[in-house]
């Protein structure tokens, strides 16, 4: 409790000088940026002609087109990251103050004082999103060329890669929330598509619907986000928010900060969240590389940076995101730790690997940075791995589990070696682009919060556990295959995209030189002051290298130096347990979330049947039975008729005398 | 005065019995009539009584009714006798529920 009232709680107790700057995007725009739409726009044309054109041809043209759709969906790809190129040069070749450039494009929707317009922002932020998504949503379209050879539904395949760049490209550079929103709900979609792209698998049909419901959840509080917004601020753009957000007060801003979280822990598979992301695994490799590893799931860590104008105002929802984020980061560690299917073991990963960008993104100014520099080193490694896994599972007739694996490294040399590349990077092995990112985030940590610091260096550990227990069973050890398995080394058009990755993985360290990247986000997170650290910083780097030899260690004699049994033993510990069953995150979403709705519905159910219906069912068979009881008077008899008329009669006489002579 | 009014009073109700208690048609339909003629009655009666010729308008009015409503009345009691051989009002009690 003492470690957590030093500065967690209160991280801008101290002057609150590092205001967040005002987003400004009407920074003379012109030139080259004038295609800026035209980033989103390619990858939409793609998804359109291979999704809503295509399937209306008929005959040789439907053939040609489902032989060769994928080179169109890589194409639109490829030239969507060289026109990001170019705009990224020549930002960079501004001065810092116009480094936010915007586009309006047209007004999307105007009712009373609500206008909101199709207005792109494309700032040094976006830029940095926009060629990571682009340049490695590129090399994996390339990759899943190879890697979806032999599918039939092919050019659909290549058409929802290409509607999901589009809805992350329009998520990244929509210059209002709800611009925003559009694409988190798009990417949302090319998800759930994609996950169950093997719909004939009912595993895979199920994992689809679970992430999208899921993130219906994250999505509500989004929605409520911008609701909040709209009520508070009357606009949703980033310029007016970041504007007005100075004056709400606290309580608006705790909302807004704690809605937004809910968010991104949605999006990013944070705990509570976090249980659709290991299933998430069913969808096709490419897509676990793309999707779930390298760009949408840090969608989340972008909504938070993005909104650093209002974390910056909002202590307790700051507070909140370092702690989800800490519990994220060692759930998904743990997780990593014993699962046999190797893209769960990497999933697990991806889950620990977003809970220290988030971690960063919950420190402030002085962790945004970092967050987004992890982000793309992450984005480079750990889609680097992924593809490895595909290749893998490629040579072993889409065997995922790890127990049948082993000594593949001289049957598959590239994948091996561009594997412990991605590998060496996630460690944090000195010079490689993980431990210059990881080694940024937990120092910063450390230099906020001595507990939070140590619980991360404790991941960090793990991390080094586990991915070397990967490796080892992997590529090391001894050969468990199955008996018809000849393992042997992808084709080129899936080793290039991993060679590529691997340069990126050791090389993307250099973003750090001379803080590049500090300075290059500076106008978007505002300046930090630093703290010092408790240790000198080269100090707190040894030690984080000492508790990874440590981790690695540990992994070499617990797997390396042992027999590697070809079923999962059963009589083991109960943490090991724990950790195969997802930690109970499914039993504890039952528990919590579906039992107590099921009841709800059912009691409601009941009630809707017996209360409701009863009294309208009930209403009416009153009425229909003193119906019958009546129609027995129409009995056919004249003179009866008569009677009743004369009674008739002579109650209106009395009636009329009774008002007379009353 | 009274006693074309107790007359007319007395009629009426034998009519009206008439109405309720037989069960041959062309009985009903003169009982019908007695009350009508029973109300013409009052209705002159009363016209009498207030120097004014409403009433006995009214009663030409009821006359021409009546007849109007005898020769449709008759013509049904006729149709029903020839199908059914018989102009028990209680024997034509088909149309019920």
């Amino acid at each position: 409790m003492n470690l957590l009232s030093h500065s967690v709680l209160l991280p801008l107790a101290e002057g609150g000088a590092s205001h967040a700057p005002v987003v400004a995007p009407d920074t003379a725009a012109g030139g080259v940026f004038d295609l800026l739409w035209l980033v989103i726009g390619l990858p939409l044309l793609g998804a359109f002609l291979l999704l809503g054109v295509a399937p209306f041809l008929r005959g040789s043209l439907k053939a040609s087109v489902d032989k060769h759709g994928h080179l169109l969906g890589t194409a639109t790809a490829v030239l969507s990251f060289v026109l990001s190129l170019v705009l990224f040069l020549s930002l960079l070749g501004r001065d810092a103050e116009e480094r936010q450039v915007g586009q309006h494009l047209w007004t999307w929707f105007e009712t009373g004082s609500l206008r909101v317009g199709m207005d792109l922002l494309y700032d040094p932020l976006a830029a940095l999103f926009l060629l990571l998504i682009t340049g490695v949503g590129s090399l994996i379209h390339v990759y899943a060329i190879g890697y979806m050879e032999h599918d039939p539904r092919r050019r659909r395949f290549f058409g929802y890669l290409n509607l999901f760049v589009a809805a992350m490209l329009t998520l990244i550079l929509s210059a209002n929330f709800v611009g925003l929103f559009l694409g988190w709900e798009g990417v949302g979609l090319a998800s759930y598509l994609l996950i169950g792209f093997w719909q004939h698998k009912p595993s895979a049909a199920a994992a689809a619907k679970k992430a999208f419901v899921i993130n219906r959840v994250g999505d509500i509080g989004l929605s409520l986000a911008i609701a909040l917004m709209f009520a508070t601020f009357g606009t949703t753009d980033f310029g007016g928010v970041s504007e007005l957000a100075g004056e709400a007060d606290q309580a608006t801003l705790n909302a807004l900060g704690l809605l937004l979280l809910l968010g991104a822990c949605g999006k990013s598979a944070q705990v509570p969240l976090q249980a659709w992301l290991l299933d998430a695994m069913e969808g096709p490799t490419p897509v676990s590389a793309l999707i779930h590893a390298a760009t949408m799931v840090t969608a989340g860590v972008y909504l938070v940076v993005r909104s650093n104008f209002i974390y910056e105002l909002t202590p307790v929802a700051q507070t909140a995101v370092v702690v989800v984020a800490t519990v994220t980061l060692l759930w998904g560690a743990v997780l990593g730790c014993a699962k046999d299917d190797i893209k769960k073991a990497l999933a697990g990963s991806t889950m620990s690997q977003i809970g220290y960008m988030m971690l960063a993104a919950g420190l402030g100014p002085v962790g945004y940075p970092f967050a987004i520099f992890h982000l793309l080193t992450h984005g480079f490694f750990k889609a680097n791995m992924f593809l490895g896994a595909g290749s893998v599972m490629h040579g072993m007739n889409d065997d995922v589990d790890m127990r049948h694996y082993g000594a593949l490294n001289k049957a598959m040399p590239v994948t091996f070696i561009t594997f412990a590349m991605g590998y060496l990077a996630i460690i944090g092995f000195p010079g490689f682009s993980g431990f210059w990112s990881k080694d940024k985030i937990i120092e910063s940590a450390l230099a906020d919060n001595l507990l939070v610091g140590l619980l991360a260096l404790l991941g960090a550990g793990i991390t080094a556990f586990y991915m070397t227990r990967l490796m080892l069973m992997t590529f090391f050890t001894s050969k468990r295959w199955e008996a018809d398995v000849h393992p042997h080394e992808s084709p080129k058009v899936m080793t290039v995209p991993l060679i590529v990755l691997a340069a990126l993985s050791v090389l993307g360290g250099v973003l750090l030189l001379g803080d590049w990247i500090v300075t290059w986000l500076e106008p978007v997170t505002g300046h930090a002051e630093h703290h010092e650290p408790p240790l000198p910083a080269i100090v707190i780097t040894l030690i984080i290298t000492a508790v990874v030899a440590l981790g690695v260690a540990a992994a070499w004699f617990l797997v390396g130096k042992r027999e590697v049994p070809r079923e999962a033993p059963q009589d083991v510990s109960f943490a090991t347990r724990a950790a195969r069953a997802d930690l109970y995150g499914d039993a504890i979403n039952d528990a919590v979330v579906v039992r107590p709705g099921v009841g709800l519905v059912g009691g409601l159910t009941a009630f809707d049947r017996g209360g409701v219906d009863g009294t309208v069912m009930g209403g009416a068979a009153a009425l229909g039975g003193i119906s019958t009881l009546l129609r027995r008077v129409q009995n056919g008899f004249v003179r009866s008729y008569a009677l009743s008329l004369l009674g008739g009669a002579l109650l209106v006489v009395l009636a009329l005398l009774a008002v007379n002579l009353g | 005065m009274t006693q074309y009014v107790v007359l007319s009073a007395i009629l009426f109700t034998i009519g009206c019995v008439g109405v309720l208690t037989r069960r041959n048609a062309i009985v009903v339909f003169m009982c019908v009539e007695l009350m009508l003629n029973a109300c013409n009655l009052a209705f002159v009666a009363f016209a009498r009584q207030h120097g004014n010729l409403d009433g006995q308008i009214t009663a030409f009015f009821v006359m021409v009714v009546a007849a109007a409503e005898v020769v449709i009345g008759l013509a049904i009691i006729m149709t029903i006798f020839r199908t059914r051989r018989s102009a028990s009002v209680d024997d034509a009690s088909l149309l019920k529920y």
